[in-house]
């Protein structure tokens, strides 16, 4: 068995005992974490489908991340106020069921990074990671100023939202749909990485000319790679704010994006393990770096620093190697 | 609305925009003579805000508060680049971006470590309170009004010494072919630093400008940094006349957007909606004007097409 | 005589002052190697680029297949059929050497947005990539990452992902170039074969290689096109010998 295969089973493994084990050791708070560490995992997903197989430095994915947030906090608003949405031309209720929610959160995502993406993939590099960074601090301040979903101070939810036979209040069963969830998103992105698409992509990443000169237009494949990220993105915002029970503009900041980034990159750009190993580790940094002191952050950027001056291939390049195997 | 009023707005959209130009400039030059996308340049922008207010506090003078903004913010601007930012010159964009963001995290820690998580208030002095009588009988904030002539003043002296100086020549040289100033003779590396140093000061005064009517606070710098880009998505990458053009436009299409948005939809709402819905829009017109841009010049107006 | 496969016709650029491309005509006929020579900074790439769709032409229109394709963007023209080799390997390096010539198959195919089923699982895309992989003789290196290949098999790989095109004309921009003589001997046996199959114009400083394969030689010199004519007439036309040949010698 190769490195990164068993790799991949450990974290995952890792991931799925230590709530269980938190389970009998009576820790919930341990079991909030890790669904954190799960829920983030797949925002970092969303994000290495456009950074890591496209090329595409966006540094704007906390608009789709904070609209996944928001889709799940104006519809359970609604549906906890027991107000309607829209009356006119069609009357649309809020809702608390968390399938409807994720479908909402999914198109959302992708809808946004459909339009944001349709505007900068005109452009490449440093104008590509500028303009999408303008646009989600965009979502930021509408989100601010906009006075009917809490503005500034955001938006809470009394009830974490429903799913069909589950107690979603119970911290482990909670836990168990966000990890399922991962498991879906992880087959899919795995999967389309050796699709076709994945095997184009991944040329217009290394080589747009050569992707022409084979008859196709690299855009367009970027643009599905992009519209595909905000939509993973979302979801994970969604889950993200039901695992708060709160939504804010925090979610759609500057700073969001770049954590978003740092775990694809902790773990290893490209990889489709990758931000899931990146989202733990973060986890597990904020959490013991945060205990030793209130200014963690510096430890943070000081690890950033080096593992991207020394360290570039993340965790998996560290224990698997450079080379990105593909069959 | 007096037509008064509206004027005092595109004033202070004027004061807006060159200061922001003073943050896209350096930005701008730094992209087009090494290739290099600074996120940091915002905590350059806070470390010049810090120096003045701490030394402002110390020694209660703003010129002194002035000059140890633009050294502090050089020279932090010197050590970051030739610690960090010269490892990332051969690198691909993404490595900048992450280096640079690791810096935001160690230069706004380490801030509220040595200043605390509170604001701190930089007064501007006694000699530039009050206001001033312009043409047609408007009152105007004195203090904004150097801003706009500093600002000016500083654009000015950029683009001569971009057209004209040594040094000027170097980063022209520089940013058409950097293999052929290193045939040349010129050192390059002293150049980067130079021109990085350069950027920085031109933050770290901004900062301090900006700080007397703001407060001075952790994070003060980064929503500046993100309208400097879009000043430079505007303008047109490493072309200082474009984000000359560039901050200009954002600072009068944010500031007076701010201001007639809601006016023109009381025209036909009712006030308080219209307020908030303007206002909400207000927060979007610059990035619709971006948007714009990029439909119609992909690579801005001033760009290479 | 059949329509050339290729006809480009009274094509001209200009960059600022400079005549890149002056009045251009050329065509590519079924069946023959067309060699473009001309010395450096003669405006052959900047014909290439025309040609393959990578520069509009100021004016003057490219014919492909009996159509104006003029306006016609590098995909489409590489969807009907025109398969280009770059000057610089332009290829995608972390790919395995099978994957990058099934690139070419899956272009050419068309069904590209497909996301879930395994592309190297795709037997009739892997069988396209390695009847081209053999024709160039690369059958034994499919499992290797393309950036440990040399420069010669990269040029042979560039060869076979023309070759997965299915194309009815290949243009060709020095595929000999920085090849060692068993290199350059190893690609002209296959160009060679290959102009059965579909014409080639050749851009190609490597006169020995020149004479030995082209049917029709056109000398480009200052943005214009001197000459055209077979090896013979080419060798021995006054104008071409002091505008090209003659500083060579």
């Amino acid at each position: 068995m190769k490195r990164e295969t068993i790799l991949n089973a450990v974290i995952l493994l890792a991931l799925l005992m230590l709530p269980v084990w938190a389970l009998f050791a009576d820790e919930p708070f341990l079991i909030t974490l890790t669904t954190r560490a799960v829920i983030l995992a797949i925002a970092g997903i969303g994000l290495n489908f456009a950074l890591g197989f496209g090329g595409l430095v966006s540094l704007g994915h906390a608009a789709f991340f904070g609209l996944g947030g928001y889709a799940m906090g104006i519809l359970a608003y609604h549906a906890q106020n027991y107000t309607p949405m829209m009356e006119w031309p069609l009357l649309i209720e809020g809702t608390k069921s968390m399938p409807l929610i994720w479908l909402v959160a999914i198109v959302t995502g992708a809808l946004a990074a459909l339009v944001i993406g349709a505007l900068s993939l005109r452009t490449t590099g440093v104008y590509f990671i500028m303009i999408t960074l303008a646009f989600g601090q965009m979502f930021y301040y509408f989100a601010i100023s906009w006075p009917a979903y809490g503005g500034e101070d955001g938006l809470s939810i009394y009830v974490r939202n429903g799913f069909p036979g589950l107690n979603t209040m119970d911290p482990i069963q909670f836990f168990a749909i966000c990890y399922v969830l991962l498991l879906i998103v992880l087959f899919g992105t795995w999967r389309a990485a050796r699709s076709p698409f994945g095997l184009m992509l991944g040329a217009a990443r290394q080589n747009p000319d050569r992707v022409q000169a084979v008859g196709q237009v690299p855009y367009r494949l970027y643009l599905t790679a992009f519209t595909i990220s905000g939509a993973i993105t979302g979801l994970a915002g969604a889950l993200f704010a039901d695992l708060n029970r709160f939504v804010s503009p925090a979610m759609l900041s500057w700073q969001t994006s770049g954590e978003i980034m740092v775990f694809v990159i902790l773990g290893g750009v490209g990889r489709v393990f990758g931000p899931v190993a990146g989202a733990a580790l973060f986890i597990l940094l904020e959490h013991s770096l945060g205990g030793l002191s209130e200014f963690w952050h510096i430890y943070l950027g000081a690890i950033l620093l080096g593992v991207v001056l020394f360290a570039r291939g993340g965790l998996y390049g560290l224990i698997v190697g450079r080379e990105v195997a593909h069959d | 609305m007096s037509i008064l009023l509206l004027i005092e707005q595109a004033l202070n959209g004027l004061q807006f925009g060159v200061m922001l130009f003073l943050m896209a400039a350096g930005l701008t030059l730094i992209f087009g003579v090494m290739g290099l996308i600074n996120l940091a340049h915002g905590s350059l922008y806070m470390i010049g805000a810090f120096a003045a207010a701490g030394v402002s506090a110390l020694t209660g003078s703003f010129l002194l508060a002035l000059i140890a903004s633009l050294a502090a913010a050089a020279m932090a601007g010197v050590f970051i680049e030739m610690t960090v930012i010269r490892r990332l010159y051969d690198r691909d964009h993404l490595d900048q971006v992450l280096a640079t963001f690791a810096l935001i995290l160690i230069f706004s820690e380490g801030t509220r470590y040595l200043f605390g998580s509170f604001p701190l208030f930089l007064d501007k002095p006694e000699w530039l309170s009050g206001t001033v009588m312009l043409p047609l009988g408007i009152e105007y904030s004195l203090y904004r009004l150097t801003l706009i002539v500093v600002g000016l003043a500083v654009a000015a002296g950029l683009f001569w010494m971009i057209a004209r100086t040594r040094v000027g020549i170097r980063i022209r040289a520089g940013e058409n072919d950097r293999e052929m100033i290193g045939a040349l003779g010129v050192n390059i590396s002293r150049l980067y630093t130079q021109v990085f140093a350069l950027g920085a000061a031109l933050a770290g005064l901004a900062g301090a400008l900006i700080g007397a009517i703001q407060a001075v606070q952790i994070g003060m710098g980064e929503p500046v940094l993100i309208l400097a880009f879009v000043v430079i998505v505007i303008g047109g990458i490493g072309s200082i006349k474009g984000a000359f053009i560039g901050a200009i436009l954002v600072g009068l299409t944010d500031t007076l957007g701010r201001f007639l948005l809601p006016q023109v939809f009381a025209l036909f709402m009712d006030p308080s909606e219209a307020t908030s819905v303007g206002s909400s829009l207000a927060s979007m017109s610059i990035y619709l004007l971006m948007a714009g841009v990029l439909l119609f010049r992909p690579k801005g107006l001033f760009g290479e097409a | 005589m059949t329509d050339p496969v290729l006809d480009i016709r009274g094509v001209s650029k200009s960059f600022g002052g400079l005549k890149a491309s002056d009045q251009i005509d050329l065509d590519l006929r079924s069946g023959e190697i067309h060699a473009l020579i001309g010395p450096n900074g003669a405006g052959k790439s900047t014909l290439i680029a025309q040609i393959a769709g990578a520069l509009a032409p100021d004016s003057g229109e490219v014919r492909f297949g009996g159509r104006d394709v003029t306006a016609l963007t590098t995909a489409a023209r590489a969807r009907l059929g025109l398969a280009r080799t770059f000057q610089i390997s332009c290829l995608a390096m972390d790919c395995t050497v099978l994957q990058n010539a099934m690139l070419g198959a899956l272009g050419h195919r068309g069904d590209v947005f497909r996301f879930f089923r395994p592309v190297m699982r795709d037997k009739d895309l892997v069988a396209r990539a390695e009847t081209a992989l053999e024709q160039v003789g690369l059958q034994d290196f499919r499992r290797f990452r393309t950036a440990e290949l040399s420069h010669g098999q990269r040029r042979q790989l560039e060869v076979a992902v023309a070759l997965t095109l299915a194309p009815k004309a290949f243009v060709m921009d020095e595929p000999m170039a920085g090849l060692g003589a068993e290199g350059s001997r190893q690609l002209m046996t296959v160009l060679d074969r290959l102009r059965q199959q579909a014409p080639i114009l050749l851009v190609e400083h490597d006169m020995d290689a020149v004479f030995a394969l082209a049917d029709r030689i056109s000398v480009l010199v200052y943005g214009r096109i001197i000459a055209t004519g077979s090896v013979a007439e080419i060798r021995n036309d006054p104008a071409v010998r002091s505008a090209y040949l003659g500083d060579e010698a």
